[in-house]
């Protein structure tokens, strides 16, 4: 009896031991989960999701503060990668952070803007150049489409157009099946 | 002589209709009015255009530079005036315009200055390959890839055979046919040339059995040069042998690793039509400006009454083509370039001919029979000529699990269309194929934008910090300063 008892409590010890020097030496730094579900979210930076960017809506994701469904740029398949990564179940998008809209870019009427930089300050990722009492441009390369340099213009000289298809970017489309072919899985 | 030769897995026996299109000789098509080239008719970047409205054009001057590695100059195929440099139809599946440069042709046709190189044995093979870069030639089977880059095996690798091939497996596709019957003498001294660049250790060129005056003519150029090292083979009739991977694995018995390219097996493999343009354009000094094109037409009820061959200028409208082959495009009938197995309908067909343009169909409108669902018949499975699971890469493309058709090897898929072909169901399978392809290559230009915004975001967030802190640190410097003068001038006044 009093043996089982030293060599349990023994090996609790050394246990014990290598688990807290493991703690310490070993420790992760960062948010590993957070890191993977932020390389799936679409980073427009746009704050639809009610988070100040992606990072933070990632975090809050691995808190489990935040649900699955508020990113509308990243749409259907954002919420089904998350839904795998985290092993829950998709479900729609949360209409209270936006509906989907086709991939837009910000354009300045360079006739109207003023050069106040205000749009420069608001923009999160740096795609406007200019500088104070000079005209801005939109990188459109660089452009998000996150729409946070809309409401900043005193002047109302951004809009959003979508982005054109070209013979880069176009895809062949989903077959149409004209038969309601239920599948005999 | 008999050779061994191998056989691929899958295939399908397709009625070829090729006699149709083979009766009479290639002729000139008329030299139109207006040439409209699209920038981009190659694998890669757009060429750059060299010339601007109101320029004077010859016959195979340059009119736009390639730009970047993958990418090829283009040339004028007649001589004439440049009018404009728009966007117009081009033959591409999306229906969608792209630049074009449009030339009004003056009727003379007269040629630039163009400088032949005879000796060709004494260049450097990189010296031949830049040579036929500035020429412009590209794979002439129908993917357009720079024929430049696929004469580079790269330094470390040797390439053991040379393949050249005139299988011409799709069904009523006859230009490469006549071409050898043709040209034989061109397409030898072409591969003569290629074989010299590649400095490969033997030359086979592979051709259908359907194809015996071909097959004649060929032997009878390599007898003629005395070319005892270089063989014809004939391949049995089995749609896809055309296709590379299936070729190579018939003529060598080595299968393309997935994921790879033949020249990791020590084999490169060319069109034999490519191999006709790389003569023209080292021993004649001409650029490639016009190719050998079937005008046909498949179905009953008309569409082209006299289907042939036509040599075409590149920028010919489609239209005109049919139109001298005495056909019209009456409704109900559709243009399709390309075979009726891997070709794609053109939605306009003032659309003009470009560098991988083999062959204009015409065809009845599909009545597309509604797809039924699967029943796992696997009469797609037999069909795959790369040893695929259609219904797998079915299923998941469909359920757009795209992650498990890539575990189920979509990219092998060269999209023949022999799945589709036997499909009972009727369900159009490569157009699966096709949307998952497209919706993965998307989805990765779409991760490296995002990755690319996270970085600028984060350099952003941190560049503000530094503002920050840079500016708290000023502030406390200027506050410190104060509080020793104050401190100083109460020191003073005590």
């Amino acid at each position: 009896m009093l043996a089982a008892v030293i060599a349990l409590t023994a090996l609790a010890a050394v246990f014990g031991l290598v688990l807290g020097f493991a703690a310490i030496h070993f420790k992760v730094q960062g948010n590993p989960l957070a890191d993977k579900i932020d390389a799936l979210l679409p980073q427009t930076q746009c704050g639809q999701c009610s988070y100040a960017g992606c990072r933070p809506y990632a975090e809050a994701i691995a808190k489990g503060e935040a649900d699955i469904n508020q990113c509308p740029p990243g749409g259907e398949t954002t919420i089904l990668a998350l839904a795998q990564l985290l092993g829950r179940d998709p479900k729609p998008l949360n209409a209270e952070h936006g509906m989907v809209k086709p991939k837009m870019l910000a354009v300045i009427d360079e006739q109207l803007c003023i050069g106040c930089t205000l749009c420069i300050q608001a923009c999160p990722v740096d795609a406007i150049l200019g500088a104070a009492k000079q005209m801005h441009t939109v990188i459109a390369g660089e452009c998000t489409g996150c729409e946070l340099c809309l409401p900043p213009c005193p002047v109302d000289c951004i809009r959003m157009v979508p982005v054109q298809a070209d013979l880069g970017s176009w895809k062949w489309p989903q077959p149409v099946e004209l038969a309601s072919a239920g599948n005999f899985g | 002589m008999k050779q061994k030769l191998w056989r691929f897995p899958g295939g399908l026996h397709l009625a070829g209709h090729k006699s149709e299109s083979t009766s009479v000789p290639v002729t000139k098509a008329r030299l139109p009015n207006r040439l409209v080239l699209p920038l981009q008719q190659h694998i890669g970047e757009p060429a750059k255009p060299l010339v601007a409205p109101g320029d004077r054009v010859l016959k195979g001057q340059m009119i736009a530079a390639a730009s970047g590695y993958v990418s090829v100059p283009l040339h004028a195929p007649t001589s004439g005036t440049v009018i404009e440099i728009a966007e117009y139809p081009i033959p591409h599946p999306s229906g969608l315009s792209a630049p074009c440069i449009v030339i009004e042709s003056d009727g003379t046709d007269k040629w630039c200055e163009r400088r032949p190189l005879a000796h060709y044995q004494t260049l450097e093979p990189s010296a031949l390959r830049n040579v036929l870069r500035e020429a412009g030639i590209v794979g002439l089977g129908g993917a357009g890839f720079p024929t430049f880059i696929k004469l580079n095996p790269g330094p470390d690798r040797k390439v053991d055979t040379l393949i050249l091939n005139g299988a011409e497996c799709e069904p009523y596709i006859t230009c490469d046919d006549m071409l050898m019957r043709e040209r034989a003498d061109e397409i030898v001294a072409g591969l003569a040339i290629m074989r010299h660049a590649l400095q490969a250790a033997h030359c086979i060129i592979g051709i259908e059995d359907n194809k015996p005056d071909a097959c004649a003519a060929i032997a009878q150029a390599l007898r003629k040069v005395g070319m005892i090292d270089m063989r014809v083979m004939q391949v049995p009739t089995r749609y896809p042998a055309g296709g590379e991977k299936q070729l190579i694995q018939v003529l060598t018995g080595k299968e393309v690793p997935s994921n790879g390219l033949p020249i990791h097996i020590g084999i490169v493999c060319h069109n034999v039509a490519t191999a006709a343009a790389v003569y023209r354009a080292i021993m004649h000094g001409e650029p490639l400006i016009a190719r050998y094109v079937t005008i046909t037409s498949a179905g009953t009820g008309a569409g082209v009454h006299a289907p042939r061959n036509l040599e075409v200028l590149f920028g010919t409208p489609m239209r005109e083509l049919i139109e001298q082959c005495s056909g019209a495009l009456t409704p109900g009938f559709q243009t399709i370039m390309g075979g009726p197995m891997m070709g794609f309908a053109v939605h306009d067909t003032a659309a003009p001919v470009i560098k991988t343009t083999h062959c204009v169909l015409v065809t009845q409108q599909a009545t597309t029979a509604p797809a039924l669902p699967c029943i796992r018949c696997g009469a797609c499975v037999e069909a795959c000529p790369a040893s695929l699971l259609p219904q797998q890469l079915y299923w998941h493309a469909r359920a757009k699990e795209f992650d498990k058709t890539q575990d189920y090897n979509l990219f092998d898929c060269i999209e023949c269309g022999a799945c589709a072909a036997v499909c009972p169901s009727n369900i159009p399978l490569v157009q699966y194929y096709r949307y998952a392809k497209g919706e993965i290559w998307t989805r990765e230009r779409e991760k490296q934008k995002a990755d690319v915004a996270r970085q600028r975001h984060e350099f952003r967030l941190a560049r503000l910090a530094q503002e920050k802190a840079d500016r708290e640190a000023r502030h406390a410097e200027k506050k410190a300063a104060l509080a020793l003068k104050q401190a100083q001038q109460e020191e003073k006044i005590h």
